[in-house]
């Protein structure tokens, strides 16, 4: 096994969140507010398809070395499994579901003649003799193979699960949102069980400019914008945390401080920060190019110095917030009450101060995320971003965006890396306003 | 007032120098300028000379810092330090790598930017208003304070409203990307209303911006459409609003003649921050539609890493903030006479 930087980081965040959920179990004032989630349908929707999206994140962070390969090459646990899609690459593009390739070329023909025409593809499609005839009964019969498999599928795992369940919990099973999210989870897995049915016969949403296919792109894509937008929150925290509390908490010379250094790095445009900070780590790894052994390591060092960056200009506004809080709070009674009392300062910032800010830090958290996906897109776009050998949305959209003008239009890259995206940020924004309304005081009962 | 606008300025000037250190200290002490001489020249393969030649061609061939080679005075001026960011100040912006005057270059290619950008954000403006206050309207009723819905709402202006939300969260969810390309697709290329890309000067440069402008008014329905719903319901929650309608005002008097001009006072200080910044242009707009302002000037700078225009950029953006800043605190005491400077 190896373990990448965000790898690392990546199991450090969770561990995090375990600790953090073990810490405030049954805690009644965290109680109120998740309950309210929970009785959200679209929180609880949103919050399954972000979880199916963290699962295959996931699984593509766990990064090992395969014993039988020759290439010295570092593959996830998730390449591992589509190892069919990785190694099933056309010459060029193709469309989805396509049997023959995009672009016509000279083809021997079984007589020995050339022929300029369209080639049949190399994969998508082999197992057919006449694909004209017999490519869409195909497809069909194999799509409803598959949802049927991963229909009873979830259907038995949910039968399992209510067989197991003890009879207090049944009830709650029945209520109208645990049926929706039920549903949710119903359509979700046969969907996908479907795609993954038919990927190894058909590229499913096609073949990019070097024959890669598409569907495997914006899958491996996951992982990146998760990435950025988890591990940027993580880098950024603490120096929001510990600098916003501090300001507001002594005031005088050090709340000028830490001021006048956000009020600096908050002058800088962001995206001309980020650009110059991406130029200096482009100068770096090129003069020492000795230390990136493989390209997954480049890549995966850039992402992390992507997100490290993407923290250190984004930290600003929670800062703010944070110290605005810490302010009000400090002339609370209680806050006064525990200094008469001779609580020693230390102690009154890490009880009664940082547990009273959390809910600023949650709610920020969450709505921040999908705008660091969507910001990758951006910054991968304008070649600021993350690593040109490594999948992401944003290479995906850039790489597609100059053959709009062909004729027939390729217009699945941009397809397949919309759906995804705009699936994954839906179902974060959703959730977002959910945890907002449920956290927020001041938004409690507003909706 | 003058001395608060003095005093103001004097304080600008530590955020500007905490800028410039930063920005040297990331492009100089980060890497040398023989890094970035390598980078420039391609990486292998490269002589001592040419490195030389380079910096000094640049002018990166003096020290950082301190010369101690040099007499008097030059011991501080003939330094990297001096020469290439106290320059900044003065906004001499020097020659970019490629040796062309960065300061003319900016001054002919901010009207472009502003071009795009003005139209933009006035229209936006515009329109996300007459959004925010239809779906206020729509909600039909008020919360009162300790959060209870105390008149009676109607089931379609919730409705309505309750889609208008959803509407905006999705709107918000698709990446302004998509919106560029898919503007370009169908208005430029299927309906061939407008040209795909492209700038003229002078009137005939309208038809190429009616596109940019439009797609940017779209893009930011969702968002901007969203944050000045909620300016409104927290206006509409105050106590001169139950005034107003104790008094017998409708609906629509209590929100166009009470509520508008009160909440107008954040929406205008939040749109006086950004209009220095205009002139900086939007990055990705000028690209896709290959306008000649200062936004494709720095992607092009970035993508061909010349460092000279980024720090120039970088500078020109702070204090472009700075200003916005300081018209900010100036246009909250004319708009709101509760505020005075002190």
């Amino acid at each position: 096994m190896v373990v990448l930087w965000t790898d690392a980081l990546i199991y450090l965040l969770i561990v995090v969140i375990l600790a953090l959920g073990l810490h405030l179990r049954g805690k009644e004032h965290i109680k109120r507010p998740l309950q309210q989630i929970g009785r959200s349908k679209i929180g609880m929707v949103s919050l399954v398809v972000l979880l199916f999206f963290v699962l295959i994140g996931l699984l593509d962070s766990v990064h090992f070395k395969p014993t039988d390969d020759t290439k010295n090459e570092i593959i996830s646990l998730l390449d591992y499994w589509a190892t069919p899609l990785r190694e099933h690459g056309e010459k060029t593009y193709s469309a989805p579901f396509a049997t023959k390739l995009y672009s016509k070329e000279m083809i021997a023909m079984p007589d020995g003649s050339m022929q300029w025409g369209y080639p049949r593809l190399e994969f998508g499609g082999r197992h057919l003799n006449n694909p004209e005839m017999e490519k869409i009964p195909d497809i069909l019969q194999k799509a409803l193979y598959g949802l049927a498999q991963g229909a009873s599928l979830i259907v038995f795992f949910m039968l399992l699960m209510w067989g197991l369940l003890a009879e207090q919990h049944k009830r709650l099973m029945l209520s109208s949102t645990a049926k929706t999210v039920l549903a949710v989870v119903f359509v979700i897995v046969s969907f996908s069980y479907a795609l993954i049915y038919l990927s190894p016969y058909y590229h499913v949403f096609g073949t990019d400019k070097v024959g890669e296919d598409v569907f495997y792109q914006a899958v491996k894509s996951i992982r990146t914008g998760l990435v950025i937008g988890t591990l940027t929150t993580l880098i950024m925290l603490p120096m929001a945390i510990i600098f916003g509390i501090l300001a507001g908490f002594f005031r005088g010379w050090v709340d000028d401080v830490i001021q006048y250094i956000y009020t600096t790095l908050n002058s800088i445009p962001g995206v001309l920060l980020i650009a110059a900070s991406i130029l200096m780590v482009q100068v770096y790894m090129a003069s020492h190019e000795s230390d990136f052994t493989s390209v997954i390591v480049r890549a995966d060092t850039r992402l992390l110095f992507l997100c490290m960056i993407l923290g250190v200009t984004s930290w600003t506004g929670l800062c703010r917030l944070l110290r605005a809080e810490t302010l009000k709070l400090r002339e609370m009674e209680y806050v006064q009450a525990a200094s008469a009392l001779g609580v020693k300062q230390g102690a009154i910032l890490l009880r009664h101060i940082l547990p009273n800010v959390m809910h600023i830090v949650l709610i920020s958290v969450v709505l921040d995320f999908s705008s660091l996906v969507l910001a990758e897109a951006v910054l991968s776009y304008i070649n600021i971003g993350v690593d040109p050998t490594s999948y992401s949305w944003g290479n995906m959209i850039n790489g597609a965006r100059l053959e709009m003008a062909r004729e027939p239009i390729v217009w699945w890259s941009l397809t397949a890396a919309f759906v995804f995206m705009f699936a994954l940020v839906l179902a974060a924004n959703l959730f977002a306003d959910v945890v907002q309304d449920a956290f927020d005081p001041r938004r409690s009962g507003n909706e | 007032m003058t001395q608060y606008i003095i005093r103001r300025l004097l304080y600008s000037l530590p955020l500007l120098m905490g800028v410039n250190i930063l920005t040297f200290v990331l492009f100089f002490v980060v890497n040398s300028p023989d890094d970035m001489a390598r980078m420039q020249l391609g990486q292998k393969h490269v002589t001592e000379q040419a490195i030389a030649n380079w910096k000094q061609q640049h002018g990166y061939d003096v020290p950082l810092l301190w010369n101690d080679s040099a007499q008097g005075g030059g011991k501080i001026t003939d330094t990297v330090f001096y020469q290439k960011s106290v320059g900044l100040f003065l906004f001499r912006f020097g020659v970019s790598d490629s040796g062309r005057n960065i300061g003319a270059d900016i001054k002919e290619r901010a009207w472009p930017s502003l071009a795009v950008a003005l139209p933009t954000l006035m229209i936006g403006l515009l329109v996300n208003i007459c959004f925010a206050l239809m779906m206020v309207l729509f909600r039909n009723s008020y919360v009162s304070k300790d959060g209870v819905y105390a008149a009676g709402r109607s089931g379609a202006g919730a409705a309505l409203e309750h889609t208008g939300i959803v509407l905006c969260v999705i709107l918000m969810s698709i990446s302004s990307l998509f919106y560029i390309i898919g503007g370009q697709f169908f208005i430029g290329k299927v309906l061939r209303l407008v040209p795909i890309s492209g700038y003229d000067d002078g009137m005939a440069a309208v038809k190429f911006l009616i596109l940019p402008v439009l797609i940017g008014v779209f893009s930011g329905i969702g968002s901007g459409t969203r944050w000045y719903r909620t300016l409104f319901l927290e206006e509409v929650g105050k106590d001169y609003v139950r005034t107003a309608r104790a008094k017998g005002l409708s609906e629509t008097q209590t929100l166009f003649r009470h509520v508008l001009p009160n909440a107008m006072i954040p929406i205008l200080t939040g749109v006086v921050v950004v209009l220095p910044l205009l002139f900086m242009g939007s990055l990705i707009m000028e690209s896709f539609f290959s306008i000649p302002g200062l936004g494709s000037y720095t992607i092009d700078a970035i993508n061909s890493q010349d460092f000279a225009i980024v720090r120039a950029m970088v500078f020109l953006g702070s204090v472009l903030y700075v200003i916005g800043l300081l018209l900010t605190d100036i246009s909250y005491t004319l708009v709101d006479p509760r505020v005075r400077l002190s």
